[in-house]
């Protein structure tokens, strides 16, 4: 006889995630409405063979849950015509798909070496105490704040975010902060929490974790303002004003380069 | 003599809205694909090997050598995968190239596919940098509209469709066979070589996966031909190049120079080390090519140069630490990467990254001893050319390194007596 009891103790799981995963409800799909089920059509359409929808579709499954959960791994099996362990595989080899139900926000901090040791680490520490609660500072992938709710907020710490002259570096909902020291990271987080959106340093302004997703998966109706603000950061571009300012440039191209003959046929 | 900075990939990111069709074809854009699209597709696979370019994605293959192996005639689709995952630690070159550049990136991809006859092509971009996936959707957009994608591309007969794919978080799908497979829908884990992508790709169709700033280069071989190509750059590693200079320097940035400069050069360029504390370490081309120390502030950047000088060129990403860094814990954080991002596909890897952490942990703890040296070695020399793709050799090159350069700050960890972070000054 299997007690629940002797399931955790076989789980390798912490017993919180173990007791979720035996005894979430029946899967209804129903929370991906018709207009959900068109845009991953849509997806679909995209690729000459379907299963390559599956990686923007689960950041699709994401903008609605702000996790991927049980129902959308069957919603993305059914629309491909997959199992459902098809899916399952896949979603749980990507850290960006969520396991939990995320916060209205998702901070990442980089804590790969460089930024580490310009501050990453302390920035994360700083975070993780002023997220933390009951003297216990947050963890990965946890949340402060009802899930989904105005102010709940996702930390993790992220892997090298590409912006290493610009370390160190954090993301809120994928956009970039740059150039952040601890003190100034609190008082962003703070503010998110209080529900301000600060100005990203390199990125439109901000939305949500749920709104961010669904742009991933490629739908950017109504938002053409947020290509405008700020992309070069002064680090981006200073090679090409020096080169600028002193008169550098590359050789001139000749008028008129001519293309090599036509190779022999072998 | 060539300048010491040669704008050409970065030479528009000055421009106001330098991202838009508008400001891209006041500067020159979209010409290099009326010129192409005039030439026979073999006389661009030609010209690119003409020009020497090697890809910019840290292997150094030739391109054009890359294109050729694409079977012509062969009745299949063929592909064209732009490789925008970038993830390797301290290489920051191609997210502000697209962000601030993407059209560039689209010319080169459609002479790309029409040199190969592709008549499909994909951007697989990592997930984390949505600024730069709305800009290329963006782009993408603009070039349908104005008749440089879709169906009979201005009036050349040739049609080209691009997708722009978002990643979710995973190294290992910088890896060009990982990243095919993701692409395809699956967990991003590396095929068996052979065969290679060029006869079985994407969909099992030939396919050419190149980096961004390989492809971005493409537009101005073909504008200003190979012999102007090489008028910079060495004789084997012609060009320019996108040098990343981060960490301990007064003005970190993107510094777009002839292949072969110096750090010396670069860091001249860049005021010098951050307040004057003295370089200890640094990387050529991210965290997978072996570390260099202040011995090294001469030798020339590019492919061959780094080779012979013991590590490797990689993606010119100079991470630069000074000596208030313990290698042995920028080791230990580089290698904590490198097991998370292990796609556990193969043994070596998989556990070997797993026991190297822990090891490392235990002597940036203080509880080590001198014999976690030898068995890190040993740890090391199970996982280098063991492992089924080469995060598994890029994985091993800190340590190794580390251990080559810095015995002593390893063996100083493990003196029990010692209170302090061997290494750490601040």
């Amino acid at each position: 006889m299997s007690t629940s009891e002797e399931v955790y103790a076989a789980s390798p799981l912490d017993p919180v995630e173990t007791h979720r995963l035996v005894t979430e409800n029946p899967v209804d799909t129903a929370v991906f409405d018709q207009s959900i089920v068109d845009k991953a059509q849509a997806i679909i359409a995209r690729y000459p063979q379907a299963r390559s929808a599956l990686l923007p579709m689960l950041h699709l499954v994401q903008s609605v849950e702000g996790y991927v959960s049980q129902a959308g791994i069957t919603f993305c099996a059914d629309q491909l015509d997959l199992s459902n362990a098809e899916v399952s595989a896949v979603a749980t080899f990507y850290t960006m798909y969520k396991r939990r139900p995320c916060g209205e926000h998702l901070v990442s901090v980089c804590t790969n070496t460089l930024c580490a040791a310009l501050g990453g680490d302390a920035i994360y520490a700083k975070l993780r105490e002023h997220l933390g609660s009951d003297g216990k500072p947050l963890g990965h992938e946890q949340t402060a704040g009802e899930p989904g709710t105005p102010g709940s907020i996702t930390l993790e710490h992220a892997e090298c975010l590409a912006a290493c002259d610009l370390g160190p570096v954090l993301q809120v909902n994928y956009e970039y902060f740059d150039n952040q020291t601890p003190d100034g990271a609190l008082g962003l987080v703070k503010s998110l929490q209080a529900g301000e959106k600060p100005h990203p340093t390199r990125g439109a302004p901000l939305t949500d974790f749920r709104q961010a997703e669904l742009q991933l998966a490629g739908f950017f109706e109504g938002r053409d303002a947020d290509l405008d603000g700020p992309s070069a950061a002064p680090e981006t571009v200073r090679g090409a004003r020096i080169a600028a300012e002193r008169g550098w440039t590359a050789p001139a191209m000749p008028d008129n380069a001519d293309f090599p003959p036509l190779p022999e046929k072998k | 003599m060539v300048d010491n900075l040669t704008p050409v990939l970065t030479k528009r990111w000055l421009s106001p809205r330098s991202w838009t069709l508008k400001t891209y074809e006041q500067l020159e854009g979209y010409t290099a694909l009326r010129k192409a699209l005039t030439a026979h597709p073999d006389q661009l696979i030609q010209q690119c090997k003409d020009s020497g370019l090697r890809g910019r994605g840290g292997a150094g293959f030739p391109t054009g050598m890359k294109w050729g192996f694409i079977p012509q005639g062969d009745g299949k689709p063929h592909y064209l995968v732009i490789n925008a995952d970038e993830g390797e630690p301290g290489t920051c070159k191609d997210i502000p190239l697209m962000m601030a550049d993407p059209h560039s990136l689209i010319e080169g991809i459609i002479i790309t596919s029409y040199a190969i006859r592709a008549n499909f092509a994909a951007i697989y971009v990592r997930g984390e940098v949505l600024h730069v996936i709305r800009r290329l959707n963006a782009a993408v957009r603009e070039a349908y509209e104005a008749g440089y994608l879709g169906k009979d591309i201005l009036g050349s007969g040739f049609d080209l469709d691009v997708v722009v794919h978002a990643g979710a978080g995973a190294y290992i799908c910088g890896e060009e066979t990982a990243l095919l497979d993701s692409l395809e829908g699956r967990r991003g884990q590396p095929r068996l070589k052979p065969p290679f992508p060029a006869t079985s790709g994407l969909y099992a169709s030939p396919t050419v996966v190149n980096n961004v700033e390989t492809i971005a280069s493409v537009p101005y071989i073909v504008n200003g031909g190979a012999d102007w190509f090489r008028t910079m750059g060495r004789e084997r590693s012609p060009g320019p190049k996108i040098f990343s200079l981060s960490g301990h320097v007064e003005r970190p940035g993107q510094y777009e120079a002839p292949m072969g400069v110096t750090l010396r050069e670069l860091l001249d360029l860049a005021g010098g080390m951050k307040d004057g504390v003295p370089l200890k370490f640094w990387t050529p081309g991210g965290s997978s090519t072996p570390l260099f120390t202040a011995d090294h502030l001469d030798v020339p950047l590019d492919f061959e140069g780094a080779a012979e000088a013991g590590s490797m060129l990689g993606t010119t990403a100079l991470q630069i630490f000074n000596e208030t860094v313990s290698v042995p814990w920028a080791v230990m954080k580089w290698t904590e990467f490198y097991k998370h991002e292990s796609c556990g596909k193969c043994t070596p890897c998989r556990e070997g990254t797993y026991w190297l952490v822990q090891i490392l942990q235990r002597m940036v703890r203080g509880e080590g001893t001198a014999s976690d040296i030898d068995t890190l070695l040993d740890v090391c020399d199970n996982i280098l050319g063991r492992s089924f793709c080469a995060l598994g050799d890029g994985a091993v090159s800190p340590i190794t390194s580390g251990i080559k350069y810095f015995k002593h700050e390893f063996l100083a960890l493990c003196d029990q007596n010692s209170q302090v972070l061997a290494g750490a000054t601040a």
